[in-house]
């Protein structure tokens, strides 16, 4: 067994085992943790796989802002989790029954299949040789001049989720006392104080 | 070198394990999620294996498309989900019937 089998098995066993695990704890801040898990091992399993710019997006996007996003919901609500999993053995039949047919489907499928003889010369973007470009700069090359138009429709998905994400939750509240800065630079002394000569002994 | 269904099978199996967790957190929309998050990972095993097996980087491009999405709806719903728990105080799916649908 070469050191790549060895590597492979043991990213693909830590993947699918911690990806059992997101599904099944009981804890969802667990789940999370399991979730950022596989991740990392998906991400290696790229690196393996020689394309190590997806691997570290994975690593970046998945692990540094989408579970730490999942993390952070977790943790602000208030939310009884153990109500949350009751009913969990009546679902798990049909869950289970349903997944293993799926995975004979999919079994059948990845046994069966082979590349179209004609596939060679329908490559859209051939993959130059590793010694002249390294992945990066490969995918960067076509990323940036023939995937132009898909590159900067992704950034305006995440502009509208990054805007969406922001209307939906951010809230004005009437019921806390806020700095209105407008209304203390507009106060003059003449209307904010008077002077008022007091006669001796008298008071007001 | 690693034959190419070593990674299609694993791809099958966490695309598996996302809808099994689908129906096994029927009531916990974070973890049906994190589900989908499962399954959108297993998409993109199989782009990349592909695209290392026939040479060509288009699939690579797909997954970058694809995590983008991904993250996007990630933190869409989360944003639903924190704005529903303000209204609601519960995160329950059968709960959610609000709008009678």
């Amino acid at each position: 067994m070469t050191v790549t089998l060895f590597a492979f098995y043991l990213f693909s066993i830590t993947a699918v085992m911690s990806a059992l695990f997101v599904v099944v704890a009981r804890n969802p801040v667990h789940s999370v943790l399991w979730l950022i898990l596989t991740f990392f091992s998906a991400a290696s399993m790229f690196v393996l796989m020689g394309a190590e710019f997806v691997a570290m997006l994975l690593a970046i996007v998945y692990v540094g802002a989408v579970a730490v996003l999942f993390l952070f919901v977790v943790m602000m609500l208030d939310v009884d989790f153990v109500e949350l999993k009751s009913g969990m053995q009546k679902y798990f039949l049909i869950g289970s029954s349903i997944g293993l047919v799926l995975l004979m489907e999919l079994g059948l499928v990845i046994s069966h299949w082979k590349v179209a003889p004609e596939a060679g010369s329908l490559l859209q973007s051939p993959t130059p040789s590793i010694d002249e470009t390294h992945n990066t700069l490969a995918l960067g090359q076509i990323l940036y001049s023939d995937y132009i138009y898909l590159f900067q429709i992704a950034g305006l998905i995440l502009l509208t989720a990054m805007i969406g994400a922001i209307v939906l939750t951010l809230r004005h509240r009437t019921d806390v006392k806020r700095q209105n800065v407008v209304d203390q630079m507009q106060r003059d002394p003449a209307d904010a104080m008077e002077v008022i000569t007091v006669k001796s002994g008298q008071g007001l | 070198m690693i034959p190419v269904e070593y990674y299609l099978t694993v791809a099958a199996l966490l695309f598996v394990i996302g809808i099994f967790g689908i129906f096994l957190n029927r009531k916990n929309v974070i973890v049906i999620l994190m589900s989908i998050e499962l399954m959108l990972l297993a998409v993109n095993i199989n782009f990349v294996a592909f695209s290392t097996h026939l040479n060509d980087l288009a699939g690579q491009v797909f997954t970058l498309f694809i995590l983008t999405v991904a993250a996007a709806e990630a933190a869409i719903g989360l944003a639903i989900l924190v704005c529903f728990f303000r209204v609601r105080g519960t995160i329950a799916v059968e709960d959610i019937n609000v709008m009678k649908g």
